[in-house]
């Protein structure tokens, strides 16, 4: 064990974020470890991040980059929605996202997916990735345990899924990712937005499905040794 | 008719005693001067009118526009003093490609109307700025469907199912109130709008002038486009029957 760790590193997200379109709605998804460097500084972050009423936003990488953009979008949100006199739309919520993110490219680090429904184009998933692109897509995926889940959306994804469909490929997903992931871990946190509102649920780490090498060994010779031990001899 | 604010009209940081701001009534009755300009919101879109007074046959026919594209899916017909309405379509374009840039869709009609409407009131409130002496109609078609809105000097900004300003205002309104908006094909508006110019235009008093028509509709695909020519010759034969057919009457 190293001894010397830096707990005052940076706090970085590995993180496993996620967003996914369904008929009617988005559902976000993402694990809720935040580390420095080996440390785990909080095991129950909430990663998913309110920007309006009916936008959110999933952060990823530098966990104080992340939240200032977050805020100042919220707060230009805000004053956007007083002036138009209506919800603001998700796509006013990503374009100002990017703005900030490609302008300040060089300084900040952070992956962003928003996500959200309003009543003239419904649900939409946006992703932000570092560098500042703005790219509207069916699902998103980011963090540093993303990478375990591009061939497993390839396949699972389907267009017009329902609402718990879509909330179970998230579930599943993010675990997936937790499971091979070591910046990656905690709980599987939800929030599901549609036209009748937002939906928020929790999937503690215990209660996640268990994959592969995590499952019980079956016929191990461990079985043995596991084995109740042998009935006591009889006394005459 | 005119009534004279000896005194209080010296500034437009000056009330009169009765509560008006006699600089800006001023400011509108440039308005009233100039030749009439019409909007009317069918179900499909909106057409805009206007009826350009030729001061000058030496004028080559179909410049000097006056209903001036804003953003694809908007425009300004303009009436009164024509280089403060250039002032006023520039700023409304700028506004319009600024929105663009910062939200990443376009400008909703009415953030635009307001905009352009607190622009021509913000030279309402300095004394070494002049109110603007025009009036403004403002058509678009955005996700919210057609809408038409009109911009007075005061800065005044309403919403309407059909506006007129300038010369021939009254008579417009009052021929504009007796039409079926709500039921009516920007094809049928088009139509409509010529008949009204040519009825409203004085020809005793005024010269030849030049029927100008744009519209935003979904013919055009929800973009700001002039009324195509063979659509607009069409509307200004039936106009120039219907007069005639009310001239034998």
């Amino acid at each position: 064990m190293d001894l010397n760790m830096n707990v005052n590193a940076p706090h970085s997200m590995g993180t496993t974020i996620i967003g996914v379109t369904y008929n009617g709605g988005v559902v976000l998804g993402a694990d809720s470890r935040t580390s420095t460097g080996m440390y785990v500084a909080n095991r129950a972050s909430d990663k998913i991040t309110q920007l309006t009423d009916n936008v959110y936003v999933c952060r990823s990488g530098s966990a104080a980059d992340s939240q200032i953009v977050s805020d100042y979008v919220r707060y230009f949100l805000h004053q956007h929605t007083i002036q138009v006199g209506q919800p603001a739309t998700v796509k006013v919520a990503a374009n100002l996202i990017r703005l900030l993110s490609y302008s300040n490219k060089n300084m900040l680090q952070t992956g962003l997916i928003v996500g959200g429904w309003d009543k003239y184009e419904g649900g939409k998933i946006y992703g932000i990735p570092l560098g500042g692109t703005l790219i509207e897509q069916p699902f998103a995926i980011g963090g540093s345990g993303s990478s375990y889940l591009y061939g497993f959306l390839d396949q699972a994804w389907k267009e017009g899924m329902t609402k718990d469909e879509a909330e179970r490929l998230v579930v599943k997903a993010v675990s997936l990712a937790i499971a091979r992931d070591g910046a990656s871990g905690g709980v599987v946190r939800t929030v599901i937005i549609n036209s009748e509102g937002v939906t928020r649920n929790f999937y503690p780490g215990d209660k996640l499905q268990l994959w592969h090498d995590e499952l019980e060994p079956q016929n191990s010779l461990l079985d043995i040794l596991n084995a109740p031990p042998s009935p006591e001899p009889m006394n005459i | 008719m005119s009534s004279i604010g000896t005194g209080y009209d010296l500034s437009v940081t000056t009330f009169s005693p009765d509560g008006r701001v006699f600089q800006i009534e001023y400011a509108a009755k440039a308005v009233d001067n100039s030749g009439t300009v019409i909007g009317i919101k069918c179900k499909d879109g909106i057409v805009m009118g206007v009826e350009k007074l030729i001061a000058s046959k030496m004028m080559l026919p179909g410049s000097n526009r006056r209903i001036h594209s804003v953003h694809r899916h908007s425009g300004m017909a303009v009436a009164g003093l024509a280089a403060d309405g250039r002032q006023i379509v520039a700023r409304a374009k700028s506004e319009a490609t600024n929105y663009q840039s910062v939200y990443g869709e376009p400008i909703p009609v009415k953030e635009l109307a307001e905009r352009v409407a607190s622009y021509v009131h913000l030279c309402t409130l300095y004394w070494w700025l002049r109110p603007f002496g025009c009036g403004i109609i403002l058509g678009g078609y955005d996700r919210d469907g057609p809408q038409l809105y009109m911009v007075e000097p005061s800065g005044i900004s309403y919403r309407y199912f059909g506006a007129a300003i300038g010369k021939g205002k009254q008579a417009a309104k009052t021929e504009i109130e007796k039409l079926k908006l709500s039921e009516m094909t920007c094809r049928e508006g088009v139509f409509e709008v010529a008949k009204i110019i040519y009825k409203v235009h004085d020809e005793a008093k005024d010269k030849a002038f030049e029927l100008e028509m744009s519209w935003v509709c979904d013919e055009s695909k929800q973009q700001l486009r002039k009324v195509p020519d063979d659509l607009l010759e069409e509307s200004k034969a039936a106009a120039r029957t219907a007069l005639e057919e009310m001239d034998a009457d």
